[in-house]
């Protein structure tokens, strides 16, 4: 068994806990006792957050639309198309014809470098995430 | 954000979740604090229960009302003219604290002016709310040593949001009420990273730290530091104009990572066309959302359980999360998906892992400047602005002077929401965050017992409206705008006053967005989901 620390994935309090797990898999949650946030106390929905972890609806594999259905691909053929889109796009239409949203839900590192990727490579500042709302 | 940054110079909630415990009055507007940020909740609930006073503005008798000294019950979008009321009361009754005024902040002729228009009678007239009413909540903010204003999304999804805020940080000041120990204008942030997603840039105008991409000597530095040339200079669309843009045909293709705009964004029905408009749409995501459902490709993204990284709560702290188990299938981290295009696309990207995107956070964002994982991993977390890795932290802002030196007084006067009700459209359906479900559900949705305690969606009506239009509890009604239509079922309680109706859009069964109004603050362009007419009935 171990016990690793993380941050509840839901509101923006922060809370801290530790996920549980056995043999590869979540199978609970303890509050951290000593964080000044939450000091060992969680909400229901941060006792329950771990549940959807193993949900047997989380994607798995890259999907790419072929003749107007999602099918499995691989990760080099959905990078390749991701990049030769876009760049095709930039240099057809301006950079300003590219939109990337980034996420409230994933971390500060990734953040981040989304926004580089948009600003150094697409040279656009349409940037924005769901904060507004 | 934008009204507070305006006012203070940081758009961030200037104090701690710690302080609660401290304050001896919160001002809590637009916040269903119990049920959006459910641990806050509590702290203000054991702060009352131990002799703390506490005002509450909303139109619906939400679960804090039981707790509160004074609940007003103001009409649908007229919080300007509430505050603006609230201060006509403190100046004419010399509550002001003119010292702090006179030493720490700018413009308040002006703020006189306006809000010596705003007399309790004209105020009562536009809001509902009793002059004597009025009067006691103004005594006692005024009065209180440690007050802490607390707004959320009840205040910025208006089509006035900015000036709502504005108007809160005008009483603050007026009062000394900021940057103090428990005493300060906090914004509660809705989603776990909102805050982080706002520092890192992941807005149109700004890098990290809110350093202007339109600042010559700014964009030297990421420059340099980036070793690129020619970043554009001019601030790019927000996503109500991306949308608006794609709607046209002058976006044409979209990267969304981690987002549901097709549920989460208001007049979904027009954010379907846009999207389908799109030559190109990227979503990266852990499920397939709806919006995934309508993209080109989607690429399988790790959860939080199942990555490394940081990030900022509501009041500025940055913490760091391990990874527990690996991803699901070949799903990957958001980060190695990104570092993958870089290296792709001859940006240089060769991070062992987010420790080492963070070292270039610190370097180029003085506020994280000395937020590293070294420290993070031997404490809990770091409060910014932090410059340093010799400094703290920072627990509460604006404690000598502003961020920006002096506070600005940005008086507003009241403007009417962008759609009222008629003789057609007789109602204001408002929505929310209920306790048990969150944002569009992709996630608490799958969570059994969240869903047994909070499974379908509900619209509350008054018992007094209900019974002229023959709806009892659990009957399926109808709901149009004039967007759109949903049905679901009724909730027959005085939790709303009469006129208004209540529902949440974390289901997508019923989507509540079909009917809001894409119509947006012009400064935020925050748009107006927190009001829109509708008429409901009975389904037969
Ligand atoms: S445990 Fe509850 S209060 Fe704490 S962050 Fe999660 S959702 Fe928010």
């Amino acid at each position: 068994m171990a016990r690793i620390p993380t941050i509840c994935p839901f509101c923006g309090c922060g809370c801290s806990f530790y996920l549980v797990v056995h043999d590869g898999q979540v199978t609970g949650v303890e509050p951290s006792p000593d964080n000044p946030v939450n000091k060992g106390m969680l909400c229901a929905k941060g006792w329950n957050s771990y549940e959807f972890v193993h949900s047997p609806d989380r994607l798995k594999v890259p999907l790419i639309r072929k003749n107007g259905e999602l099918v499995e691909g691989t990760w080099d053929e959905a990078l390749d198309l991701v990049c030769s889109r876009l760049i095709g796009i930039r240099d057809s239409s301006g950079p300003d014809a590219l939109g990337f949203l980034c996420s409230a839900k994933v971390s500060n590192e990734e953040n981040y470098l989304f926004m580089k990727l948009a600003r150094v490579v697409f040279k656009t500042n349409n940037v924005d995430h769901c904060a507004r709302l | 954000m934008a009204g507070l940054a305006a006012a203070f110079g940081s758009g961030a909630m200037t104090n701690s979740i710690n302080e609660f415990d401290d304050a001896d009055l919160f001002f809590i507007i637009g916040s269903n604090t119990t049920a959006q940020h459910p641990l806050i909740g509590s702290r203000i609930i054991n702060a009352v229960e131990r002799g703390s006073k506490l005002i509450l503005f909303d139109p619906r008798e939400i679960p804090l009302a039981q707790f509160a000294t004074l609940h007003l019950r103001q009409n649908f979008g007229t919080d300007v003219a509430l505050l603006n009321g609230i201060m006509n009361i403190i100046i004419q009754e010399d509550l002001h604290d003119r010292l702090y005024v006179e030493g720490r902040t700018e413009g308040f002729e002006e703020l006189k002016k306006l809000v010596g228009r705003y007399t309790p009678k004209v105020v009562e007239q536009i809001t509902g709310i009793r002059s004597s009413e009025l009067y006691r909540a103004a005594v006692m903010y005024a009065q209180a040593d440690k007050a802490m204003i607390i707004y959320a999304m009840g205040i910025t999804q208006h089509v006035t949001g900015t000036d709502n805020v504005k108007t809160l940080a005008n009483l603050a000041m007026l009062t000394g009420h900021v940057g103090r120990p428990s005493t300060g204008v906090n914004p509660l942030r809705g989603q776990n990273n909102v805050q982080g997603a706002c520092d890192m840039g992941g807005l149109p105008g700004v890098f990290t730290g809110y350093q202007r991409v339109g600042d010559p000597a700014a964009v030297k530095k990421f420059e340099d530091a980036w070793s690129v040339s020619g970043l554009n200079t001019k601030g790019g669309l927000t996503i109500t104009g991306m949308m608006e843009a794609a709607h046209k045909g002058t976006l044409k293709a979209m990267y969304i990572m981690g987002e549901n705009p097709l549920v989460s964004d208001p007049d979904i029905t027009h954010v379907e066309q846009a999207l389908s408009n799109l030559d190109f749409l990227v979503v990266q995501d852990i499920f397939l959302s709806d919006t995934a459902a309508l993209a080109d490709v989607v690429l399988p993204a790790a959860s939080f359980a199942e990555k490394e990284g940081t990030y900022s709560n509501t009041e500025r702290r940055v913490q760091l999360a391990r990874a527990a188990v690996p991803p699901p299938g070949q799903a990957r981290s958001d980060w190695e998906i990104i570092a993958g295009l870089c290296s792709r696309l001859g940006l240089a990207a060769d991070y062992r892992g987010p420790a080492d995107i963070m070292k270039e956070i610190n370097a180029l964002t003085p506020s994280y400047g000395g937020i590293t994982y070294s420290r993070l991993s031997a404490g809990h977390g770091l409060q910014w602005p932090c410059p340093n890795v010799d400094h703290p932290g920072t627990v509460f802002l604006h404690r000598e002077q502003f961020t920006k030196g002096k506070g600005s007084f940005l008086p507003c006067e009241f403007k009417p929401a962008a759609e009222t009700p008629d003789d057609e459209y007789d109602f204001t359906l408002t929505t929310g965050r209920i306790y048990f479900q969150y944002h569009t559900g992709t996630m608490t949705r799958r969570i059994d017992l969240l869903e047994r305690e909070a499974p379908e969606p509900l619209v509350e009506i008054n018992p007094e409206d209900a019974k002229k239009l023959g709806i009892r509890s659990n009957d399926l009604v109808e709901l149009e705008s004039r967007r759109g239509s949903i049905q679901l079922k009724a909730e027959v309680t005085p939790r709303v006053p009469k006129r208004v109706l209540f529902t949440t859009f974390h289901f997508r069964e019923a989507p509540v967005n079909r009917l809001t109004n894409s119509a947006f603050d012009p400064v935020a362009e925050i748009p107006e989901l927190k009001g829109c007419s509708v008429k409901i009935r009975r389904c037969s």
